[in-house]
């Protein structure tokens, strides 16, 4: 293949529906981990404990994380590349109201995640480096006790909010970066890429709801109401 | 009806343009948006005023001719119609209509609101066709088409070309248009064998004009005066990515 086919505005986009639809499939997986955090107080300490330290040890998670990191890069990249060669080339009327004929959430999906990009940092700085080269106490088990780390870092409501509203940017830039991908990557058949996209909506509500559920969930039952 | 009416006047390709005020008295609510142009027009000319120039051709909203920014919406604030389609009775007595040519980076506006579009009829030249030899047309059972396949490619083929894709996608993107193209051609017998080639040369001319990413807002399929489906720049991303892996 040639430099040149890799450089056309469709391959581009095809890197930013691969990288997309990889981290999409790695949300699932995250929040499947992270649902145990809704165990019980005390199940919940040990499962997670174990499973975290499961994750840390498993040399196909560690491949597998780098793909993770090459997909963030990437997607990052990529969409920075995209956005600067369309900022060059779109018109810019006097009056505009071209508004009107798409949804908002498809047309900035830049800033939403310019938003998520924000959140990651702070994602990885609070939980990922300090499991990884912090100081993270021990549990009973001789486990590195990440349960104790999700207790404290939610343990101020704003910080909760934070959470709850980055992932509402995550929800609405699913809700169209799903769509989006698997357009971009060519399914064609009108009746499958009707279904597709119902399932595209359904996943991006589970992944919101789920991701913003347990901070929640969370600050209540060990600072808030409900303890 | 009365309207004040904004308009986007440019001497020439290379002069700077801008919005200059003209107001309409008795603007009937049943003229078309073009008749309603043409009686400014004809108050500039007998005021002695250089009139306002716009393409248009069949005014029956299927030659593509007629395109501008109404209202800052491409063919005005009525999905699915030419501008030649729209009428006077869409606005209210008393209203600014602003008006605009279609804008893109491969549109150069080329005197008011007349654009040039030859980007498009580049594209269809890089590979839009089909390498047929002309002479007798061939028996019909010769090559079987089914009523639903007919039916398909024509829907794809009905594209005009009028640019409204371009002027209202974010991004100047020319998706829509050059799927259009590629998705007729792939859905017949005749088309389908050079798909690879065609898809290749128009996909690369079209990044060559200077069009946009397509960020698949679907606002173009929102504009189209045909109803082109966003299911062809599918089309074309699929034939794209098949041509270029495949490609020897």
């Amino acid at each position: 293949m040639k430099v040149a086919i890799l450089k056309s505005t469709l391959s581009r986009k095809n890197l930013m529906a691969l990288t997309g639809l990889f981290l999409c499939f790695f949300l699932v997986i995250h929040l499947l981990g992270n649902l145990q955090l809704l165990l019980p107080a005390e199940r919940a300490e040990g499962s997670f404990n174990y499973y975290s330290d499961l994750l840390s040890g498993n040399i196909f998670i560690m491949m597998i994380s780098y793909v993770l990191y090459f997909s963030l890069i990437a997607h990052a990249v990529d969409a920075l590349v995209i956005t600067l060669k369309n900022k060059k080339v779109a018109a810019k009327y006097v009056y505009d109201d071209r508004k009107q004929v798409s949804k908002w959430y498809s047309r900035n999906m830049g800033i939403l995640g310019t938003i998520l990009l924000i959140f990651l940092v702070l994602h990885f700085k609070d939980f990922w480096y300090l499991y990884k080269f912090g100081a993270v106490p021990v549990d009973k088990e001789g486990y590195k006790n990440l349960y104790v780390v999700v207790l404290y870092a939610f343990k101020s409501w704003w910080y909760v909010l934070l959470y709850v509203c980055a992932m509402l940017a995550l929800g609405y830039h699913l809700l169209h970066g799903f769509k989006s991908a698997v357009r971009t990557l060519g399914l064609y058949h009108p009746r499958y890429a009707s279904y597709v996209q119902i399932f595209g909506v359904i996943y991006s509500y589970a992944i919101t709801i789920g991701f913003s559920v347990i901070p929640v969930y969370v600050h209540l039952t060990q600072y808030g109401l409900w303890n | 009806m009365k309207i004040h009416l904004k308009i986007w006047r440019q001497k020439n390709a290379a002069a700077e343009g801008k919005m200059v005020d003209y107001d309409l008295d008795k603007v009937d609510v049943h003229m078309s948006f073009l008749e309603m142009m043409d009686t400014l027009n004809e108050q500039l000319i007998l005021k002695g005023e250089i009139p306002v120039e716009f393409d248009h051709d069949c005014r029956e909203g299927i030659c593509g001719a007629c395109g501008m920014m109404i209202n800052g919406q491409a063919h005005g604030p009525v999905a699915g119609l030419t501008a030649c389609q729209l009428h006077m009775r869409e606005f209210k007595d008393g209203e600014t209509i602003y008006v605009e040519p279609f804008r893109a980076l491969a549109f150069p506006v080329k005197r008011d609101l007349k654009i040039d579009r030859s980007a498009f009829d580049r594209i269809i030249q890089s590979g839009g066709f089909i390498s047929a030899n002309t002479g007798q047309p061939a028996e019909a059972n010769t090559l079987l088409v089914t009523h639903e396949e007919a039916e398909s490619a024509f829907d794809s083929a009905a594209c005009i070309g009028c640019g409204a894709c371009v002027a209202t996608c974010k991004n100047s993107s020319a998706a829509l248009f050059t799927s259009a193209k590629i998705s007729h051609l792939a859905k017949l017998p005749q088309g389908e064998k050079e798909t690879a080639k065609r898809v290749l040369k128009m996909v690369t001319r079209m990044d060559a004009e200077g069009f946009g990413h397509c960020s698949n807002t679907e606002a173009c399929e929102v504009k189209c005066p045909q109803g082109i489906s966003v299911l062809n720049i599918a089309r074309m991303n699929w034939e794209y990515t098949k041509a270029a892996v495949l490609k020897d």
